[in-house]
């Protein structure tokens, strides 16, 4: 391999018909990079557009006697970080001339930020999704729908993230010479883990610097979940420099692809993902869609192997408690992926913590109250 | 060449295609997110894995189909999950020995793992430069995937074709031409190979064959018919 590796994680496992688009994205990413209009667009957007910079909250009642903030990243416009990475890829899209997205989604909070690019940049907009998340995420693919996306339901396999991105995968490689691929997590084929990763990382950097002028010094501990690992990659690459740092990422129990799985293959890229001895994938299972994933961006597999981060797990009853404890003494409703990260956070014996709230919960509220009924 | 799904009734299928006229078989190894794929195929592998065809039921599929055709080249076709886990060295070695005359890897694009051999694909999408380097790296003939898109039928031969074939003339240093994905009819092949070299049919056939043996033969024969016409 020696395309966009993170020790031997990453690189491009994808059919030929990709590989030039990958090419050309990974040339027009390039220039965009080097282009300070780019930036500068961005920037634009961010603050008159999705609500940047979100603030950090300090969250007392939830953590007595501890300083834990939380980076509000559910204050953006959508309801969570997944449109920093949209905003960007929309503007990236129009640099190389595609006028169709395509994305995939598991919760829904993705999809949504995708479906409101293309309403803002005027692009047609398909979103794959898994049936069983279509349900759970129902207010989500109604707004969707509002928004102007057609979200096409999966409705095969594990009708979840894993075959909505891998139909998404093959609706680009038959659709690839006029559409853009808008993937939304740092997984997939280089160079897409490292445009994710870029486009988060305004989460780590702002953070980095709020928590500095709250506290005059760095937290002790960063603590994010991590599904494929998009808001993780975007706050870590904040504090990655920082040694001192601690750097948790937090997954769900039945979906730990750095706590249980092992190397492997996995929509174009290889990772620490669930697949048994054979390389046959396995299913995910966590009550939070956006975190039902047995893959993992390669980035957070050669964290974990150099020891720069370590990752965690905490099961659906846990997430469940932290998301009605956050309700319940601070007066903000989380969205069940960041719950996982809350409930991890509560145990470490750091003193100032830091935890990404990635999204807010209003999606999520069925689905918490059909647990609570039952 | 025919394309069949691995699984028990496969070596008396494929030795049914080789008596139908075909030259090749490709032996795909299912694997749970085939991307290259269309519903036909991957419903195949969903099956298949439902059956119990992981690596080692597959290399002895390959061994059984090896013994009732014994002079046909033999390819298995896979993904690189597959070999991940298997091993890299240690599949193309036990594969060979199962009777692999070659290799596929659907998710293994010219330019990477350039130390394991195995028949590269080229598509309408590919730059010269890829061509050159799939046809410098291909382990014997080239694959053309006809169309952009995954595998599965179609109602007429990819208009792409044309123009990959020339390229693939022009850059290939004249490595024999295998056109695959979408070919489904005689009236498919015949277009197809009076362009390439040969001709591959994947989807249709693991269709036909499952109406059992004697339907892949005719199947197969009406092919070859329609390409010795």
């Amino acid at each position: 391999m020696t395309t966009g590796l993170y020790g031997t994680y990453g690189g491009r496992y994808v059919p030929e018909t990709l590989v030039p688009a990958l090419d050309e994205l990974e040339a027009g990413w390039r220039e965009a990079r080097a282009d300070p209009d780019f930036r500068s667009e961005l920037d634009e957007l961010g603050r008159t557009f999705a609500g940047r910079p979100t603030p950090l909250t300090r969250a007392d009642r939830f953590a007595p006697g501890r300083r834990l903030y939380l980076k509000r990243e559910d204050l953006l416009h959508t309801g969570a970080h997944k449109l920093n990475n949209a905003l960007g890829q929309a503007v990236l899209a129009r640099r190389l001339g595609k006028r169709r997205i395509v994305a995939e989604t598991g919760a829904g909070q993705h999809g949504v930020a995708a479906a409101t690019v293309c309403a803002r940049f005027g692009y047609e907009c398909v979103v794959y999704m898994g049936e069983e998340d279509m349900r759970r995420q129902r207010p989500n693919v109604e707004r969707m729908e509002l928004l102007g996306a057609e979200v096409r339901p999966v409705e095969f396999g594990t009708r979840t993230l894993k075959e909505a991105t891998s139909e998404a995968i093959r609706d680009w490689i038959t659709n690839v010479e006029t559409t853009h691929y808008l993937i939304g997590s740092c997984v997939g084929p280089a160079p897409y883990p490292e445009i994710v990763r870029e486009l988060q990382s305004v989460i780590g950097s702002e953070a980095r610097s709020q928590f500095l002028d709250a506290e005059g010094r760095l937290p002790g501990v960063v603590v994010a979940c991590v599904g494929g690992g998009s808001n993780a990659i975007g706050m870590f690459a904040g504090f990655v420099d920082d040694t001192d740092v601690r750097l948790v990422g937090v997954e769900a129990a039945g979906a730990a692809s750095l706590g249980t799985g092992h190397a492997g293959v996995l929509h174009g890229a290889r990772s620490s993902v669930l697949a048994d001895d054979d390389g046959q994938i396995v299913d995910a299972h966590s009550i939070s869609a956006g975190l039902d994933y047995p893959g993992v961006g390669p980035e957070h597999a050669f964290l974990r192997d150099t020891g720069r981060a370590e990752y965690v797990r905490a099961t659906d009853g846990e997430a469940l408690a932290a998301f009605r404890d956050l309700t319940r003494c601070e007066g903000i409703i989380p969205a069940l992926e960041p719950a996982h990260a809350l409930a991890r956070a509560r145990d470490l014996e750091e003193e100032l913590v830091l935890v990404c709230l990635s999204g807010r919960g209003d999606k999520d509220l069925e689905e918490v109250l059909a647990h609570r009924a039952g | 060449m025919i394309y069949l799904m691995a699984g028990a009734d496969t070596p008396e299928l494929a030795r049914a295609a080789v008596d139908g006229g075909a030259n090749i078989v490709e032996l795909g190894f299912p694997f749970s997110d085939p991307l290259a794929d269309g519903p036909v195929i991957r419903r195949a592998a969903e099956r298949a894995l439902a059956a119990g065809m992981r690596t080692r039921a597959c290399l002895d599929c390959l061994a059984r189909t090896r013994a009732l055709a014994p002079e046909t080249p033999l390819v298995p076709m896979t993904y690189a999950s597959l070999l991940e886990a298997y091993g890299w060295d240690r599949f193309a070695s036990d594969a060979r020995t199962a009777g692999a005359t070659s290799l596929i890897v659907a998710d293994l694009p010219a330019g990477e793992q350039p130390e394991l051999r195995r028949v590269q694909l080229v598509a309408p999408t590919s730059t010269d430069e890829r061509i050159r380097l799939a046809a410098e790296q291909t382990d014997g003939w080239l694959y053309l995937v006809t169309l952009t898109g995954t595998t599965g039928a179609r109602d007429d031969v990819s208009p792409a074709l044309a123009g990959l074939v020339e390229r693939a003339r022009r850059f290939g240093d004249g490595v024999p031409l295998y056109a695959g994905f979408g070919i489904s009819t005689p009236d498919h092949a015949r277009a197809a190979a009076a362009l390439a070299d040969g001709i591959v049919v994947g989807s249709r056939a693991v269709q036909v064959a499952e109406d059992g043996p004697d339907a892949l033969r005719n199947y197969v024969a009406s092919l070859r018919h329609a390409l010795d016409a």
